[in-house]
This record gives C-alpha cells, sequence and structure tokens, in this order.
C-alpha cells in the first residue's frame, strides 16, 4: 500500500465532486495489485495436483471419463493453461467464483454467509486494540522512562510474543473451564429465545473471549506506534509554541500531541486489516465461529481448492476495501490532507 | 531513568540472547536429553506434572511424555522458524536490491508485486500454500518465506535508492563494473546493517506462523511441533490444560528471546531499531 504522503496531492478543501473523483482514483490505484492477486491465485490452482473436476468427482464419489471430459469442456478446463487462464479471468470478471465441492454450491454465496461474522469480529477487535493501544501507548509517552513505560514497553513485548490461538485456550481454560464466566465457543446458545434484545446480548457475551484475544495479539502494535508517535510530535515546533503560549497541560496533550499521533495509528489500521483477517483463521477455529477464517480451515480440511481461492480473492479484496476506507477517514482527521483527484502517480 | 531503560534492554538482549542459546542446544541435543522417539507411548496416558519424576511434566492422552515432545519440538519449531525466517529475508534482499537498483520500470514493476503479496493476507496465504504444496516441513519453510518477504525487501530498496548516488558506486561504475556486481557487492553489503533490525522480528513471526499452522494440522505429521501439541491438548481443556498451557508457554518464551536477542543485537551495532 503506498504510504499517503508521498500519494495525496495538495488540492484545496473541496466538495462531493472531489471526493467521488479520489475514491475512482483509489480504486483504479488498487486494480493492478487486484490483478495480479487473481493471477497469483490461478497458478496457486495450477499448481495443485488434480483440477476442480476431479475434486468434484472425488466428492460425488463417482463419475467416468466421460462424465469429466464433459464437465471439463463446459468449465473451459480440458483445454491448455492459456485459455483456463482466459476462462477463469473471465468467470472471475462477472464475480463467479466456481463451485465449492464440500459445499455443494457456489463458492461466492457461501463466502457471503460466512463474511458478516468475520466482519463484526474484526471490526470490534480493531476498535478495542486501536483505543486501548492509544490509551496505553500514550500513557506510556507522557510517563517516558518510568516505571510505567517500563512496564508497557515489557508488556508489548509478552503480548507479541504469544500465539493468538494459545491466548485464546488461556482464556477459554479460564473463564468458560473454571470460572464459568462465559460460553466455551459458538456465536449464540443454541436452542435459546431470548428475545431480540436478549439475543443481541448472547451474541456479545459469546464474541468477548475471540473478540478480546483478537485484540490483544494486535494491541501491543499499536501500544509501540502510539508511543513512538507521541515522543515524536512531542518535539516539534507546534507544542513547543503551544505550551509557550501557556496553554494548559492537558489542551497541549490531547489537541496538539495526541491527535496528530493517531495518524499513523490509523494507517497502521489500514495495513494490519490483512494481518487480522489471518489471525482471525486461528481465532474463528478455536472459538468454533462460523467466520471466514474458519471457513478456510475447512477449505483446507476439505481440500477444497476452489472454496479456498474464493476465500483468498475475497479476503485481498476486503484489505483493499478497508485501506480505501482508512484514506479516507484520514483526511477527517489531518487538515493538512485534503481529498483531491488524480495528479499523483 | 532513560539510562535505566537503556540498561535494562542492554540486559534484555543479553537475557534473550542466553536464553535461547539455551533452547538452541536442547533443541540440537533432543535425541540425547530424550532419546527415543517422542510420538512413542511410554507411560500412563495423562500422568500430571511432578507426579512421576521419569515424566517430570507428564503424558498426554497417548501416554508420551510431554518433556520430550518439547524438547523434540523445539528442534523443528527453532529451525523451520529460522530457515523460514532465512528464506523470507533472502527473497526480500534480493527482490529490494533489483528494485532499488534497476530503472524505474522494473521497480514499479517489483513494487507492484511486492504490493500485492502484501495486501493478500499474509497468513491465509501460507496456509493455502501448504495446503497446495503438502504438509512437509520443507513446503512449511517455503510457504512462510512466500508469504513473509515484502518487508526486508521495502526496506532493502530504500537503503539502496539512498546509496545508489553514492561517489564510491560512481566509481565502481567508472572502473567498468558491471550493474549486477556494483548492485550486489557494492550497494548491497552498506544496505544490509538496517536489515539486522527486523532478523529478531522475522524470526520471531515466522516460529508464530509455523505454530499457527501446526496448530491448524498443517505440519509434518512424523515430527513433533509445539503447535501440533497444543492442537492435540485441546480436546482435554478441562481434566489436562497442562497439554495446551506447556508448548505455549515454550513458544511465547522462545519468541519473547528471539525478539529480545534481535532488538539486543541491533541496539548494539547502533541501529535504531523498533522504538
Amino acid at each position: 500500500m503506498t504510504s499517503h504522503s508521498d500519494s495525496m496531492p495538495n488540492a484545496p478543501p473541496s466538495g462531493a465532486a472531489r471526493f467521488v473523483r479520489f475514491v475512482f482514483w483509489r480504486i483504479a490505484q488498487a486494480i493492478p495489485v487486484l490483478a495480479l492477486v487473481a493471477v497469483g491465485v490461478f497458478f496457486l490452482l495450477e499448481l495443485a495436483e488434480g483440477d476442480a473436476v476431479d475434486a468434484y468427482l472425488a466428492g460425488i464419489g463417482s463419475g467416468d471419463a466421460g462424465f469429466a471430459a464433459d464437465l471439463r469442456e463446459r468449465y473451459g478446463l480440458g483445454d491448455g493453461v492459456g485459455s483456463r487462464f482466459a476462462t477463469y479471468i473471465m468467470r472471475l470478471l462477472v464475480l463467479d467464483f466456481g463451485q465449492s465441492v464440500a459445499f455443494s454450491r457456489d463458492v461466492g454465496s457461501v463466502i457471503m454467509e460466512r463474511l458478516p461474522n468475520t466482519l463484526l469480529m474484526m471490526v470490534s477487535a480493531i476498535a478495542l486494540s486501536a483505543s486501548f493501544g492509544v490509551v496505553l501507548g500514550g500513557l506510556a509517552a507522557l510517563r517516558r522512562g518510568g516505571p510505567l513505560d517500563a512496564g508497557i514497553t515489557f508488556g508489548a513485548l509478552v503480548l507479541n510474543a504469544m500465539p493468538g490461538f494459545w491466548l485464546g485456550l488461556l482464556g477459554i481454560i479460564l473463564f468458560a473451564v473454571k470460572l464459568r464466566w462465559l460460553p466455551i465457543g459458538g456465536l449464540s446458545t443454541l436452542d435459546a429465545d431470548y428475545g431480540p434484545l436478549g439475543s443481541v446480548l448472547d451474541v456479545a457475551r459469546h464474541l468477548i473471549l475471540p473478540v478480546t484475544t483478537l485484540a490483544l495479539t494486535y494491541l501491543a502494535l499499536y501500544m509501540r506506534l502510539m508511543r513512538g508517535a507521541m515522543i515524536d510530535v512531542d518535539n516539534s515546533g507546534w507544542v513547543l509554541a503551544a505550551r509557550a503560549r501557556g496553554l494548559p497541560a492537558r489542551n497541549v496533550v490531547l489537541r496538539h500531541i495526541g491527535r496528530p499521533a493517531l495518524l499513523p495509528v490509523v494507517t497502521m489500521i489500514g495495513l494490519q486489516s490483512g494481518t487480522l483477517l489471518g489471525g482471525s483463521i486461528v481465532i474463528e477455529t478455536v472459538f468454533s465461529i462460523p467466520g471466514l477464517g474458519a471457513l478456510a480451515y475447512e477449505a483446507v480440511n476439505q481440500r477444497d481448492l476452489q472454496l479456498l481461492a474464493g476465500i483468498l480473492l475475497a479476503g485481498t479484496l476486503l484489505v483493499v476495501i478497508v485501506n480505501i476506507v482508512v484514506d479516507l477517514a484520514y483526511g477527517l482527521l489531518d487538515p493538512r490532507v485534503r481529498l483531491g483527484a488524480g495528479d499523483a502517480q | 531513568m532513560i539510562a535505566a531503560l537503556r540498561e535494562f534492554r542492554g540486559a534484555g538482549g543479553v537475557l534473550g540472547g542466553l536464553v535461547l542459546l539455551v533452547i538452541a542446544l536442547i533443541a540440537a541435543a533432543a535425541s540425547w536429553i530424550a532419546p527415543g522417539d517422542p510420538l512413542n507411548m511410554v507411560a500412563r496416558p495423562l500422568t500430571q506434572p511432578f507426579a512421576d519424576p521419569r515424566y517430570l511434566l507428564g503424558t498426554d492422552q497417548l501416554g508420551r511424555n510431554v518433556l520430550a515432545g518439547l524438547v523434540h519440538g523445539a528442534r523443528v519449531s527453532m529451525s523451520v522458524g529460522a530457515a523460514a525466517a532465512a528464506a523470507a529475508i533472502c527473497v526480500g534482499i534480493l527482490v529490494g536490491t533489483m528494485a532499488g537498483f534497476s530503472g524505474r520500470r522494473i521497480d514499479n514493476g517489483l513494487m507492484r508485486i511486492t504490493e500485492a503479496f502484501q495486501t493478500v493476507p499474509t497468513f491465509l496465504l501460507a496456509l493455502a500454500l501448504v495446503s497446495v504444496l503438502g504438509a512437509s516441513a520443507l513446503n512449511v519453510v517455503v510457504a512462510i518465506g512466500i508469504s513473509s518477504w515484502p518487508p526486508t525487501a521495502r526496506l532493502v530498496r530504500a537503503e539502496v535508492l539512498r546509496l545508489k548516488g553514492a561517489d564510491y558506486v560512481d566509481a565502481a561504475r567508472l572502473a567498468g563494473r558491471g550493474s549486477l556486481a556494483i548492485a550486489f557487492m557494492e550497494v548491497l553489503p552498506g544496505a544490509l546493517q538496517p536489515v539486522v533490525a527486523l532478523i529478531g522480528v522475522t524470526v520471531g513471526e515466522a516460529i508464530l506462523v509455523e505454530s499457527a499452522l501446526a496448530f491448524l494440522g498443517l505440519s509434518d505429521p512424523n515430527l513433533v511441533s509445539w503447535g501440533g501439541m497444543i492442537a492435540n491438548g485441546r480436546a482435554l481443556l478441562r481434566t489436562a490444560p497442562y497439554l495446551v498451557v506447556l508448548p505455549g508457554l515454550a513458544i511465547a518464551i522462545a519468541v519473547l528471546c528471539v525478539t529480545l536477542a534481535g532488538d539486543g543485537l541491533a541496539n548494539r551495532l547502533g541501529i535504531v531499531g523498533r522504538r
């Protein structure tokens, strides 16, 4: 992903037209990357032994050579690599991700069914880890060199060293098995009717452990980032000026140091979305949450390569979209960056 | 106080390095410390830790010695982690040098590819690669290497771009040396120093990815790995939580020490690492 400073043109403040142009420009920028990923996924599928038809026949348990040839003909799989590639790209262009062998349905619909659960988890985990990271990192920067700073810095190191799935299992051992405060897994209590509000609370209760685990694994990053950014900004001229004008310390910290220091944190949210999605694979598996991550695990286990390829593409698309949204949010935080289109690159 | 903190970090580096050395020695001497196949049943299933001095950390549901598993697992986790990180760093150095030293067109192309690799969720890519290539130790190394080279490539490229206008590069060019020789023998050595700051993080990350893959069942089934031990103990969270706690502790300690040692090394060399 490109950084903001070098790609964002300096345009004057602007209206809706500029906003739309910026969105289009940002999408155009993402197209080569998406195309490369699509090509990469094609070669990954080519690398695998057997094609989709073999997998399908193995899945339904029968089929003679004539039937297989027929299917290959229909899906354009029988010819050379070149024409297979053409078929693959044409199908992607109309958002056809192929058939899932494990689910006997088309990959797109399986993914769309699981996506909301993963999004819910990702958004909650990002909100939790970024907000706690900002507060703790900010505290460490304000008390830099002190015992609190040392504690937070060391805590970040230790958190970073722990595998997410292990942290999740420790949470289960402590809060679900020993204390029995929280459910062991799943997204809602089966066979229960709590009414509309009750079911929302039920889902929230099921999400506490997985979201906290996912957030904890990324907390360290935001703490370190915020701490570093605060220290950088603290050394800048305008902070000195604000202090010299006699502004209250609280004001200086929140407005003059805190706000600009948030910028790298916001950028990192976009850059980390892929890592977070990767992390949710193991977390969803640990907590049996029917999301995209658990789906990837099922695809691997059932050797459903079409589904796995679809998840790779969908995951990449998700990361690209998150980054575009983050870029838009960036303009709100930083008055120096105004949305404008075009001339960069 | 800042000086004290710095001293603490220096001490952390030394301590991390020492513990890492111990882990490496244990891994190297695994078959001497715990002879025999760690996957063999040796005692009554589910012996609790510290109950039997011969099986200090207990046994799992199949009567396999947990301590022997941890010792042999160290060998797999550490060697796979180190090899994968080495692969990632080598690919990163190669791509970064070529991108930085070549013309604009090649640079643009390589950076687009780097961007594509950074956009695909890293763990998802590693998972897909291992499941396509097959679950062997070598394939895990290849998969982690392929999915985690971009940060190194970006760092090396930036350094090469900075250095390539230097006088000694011009001098080498005037002396009639070829571009490849200049790129890899004149420019690259100078660009390598900041990479040292990335070693610790990259190795730590590789160990974590390896353990997560093993946890999902994507590791060599004939070798013990820490992640695989955790997956195995998952079924018995209620009765034998130590089967999950102990291997995870081993992973966390190993990764922490790798990071501390890497940080310490970078500090010692005077490279400004992570803040």
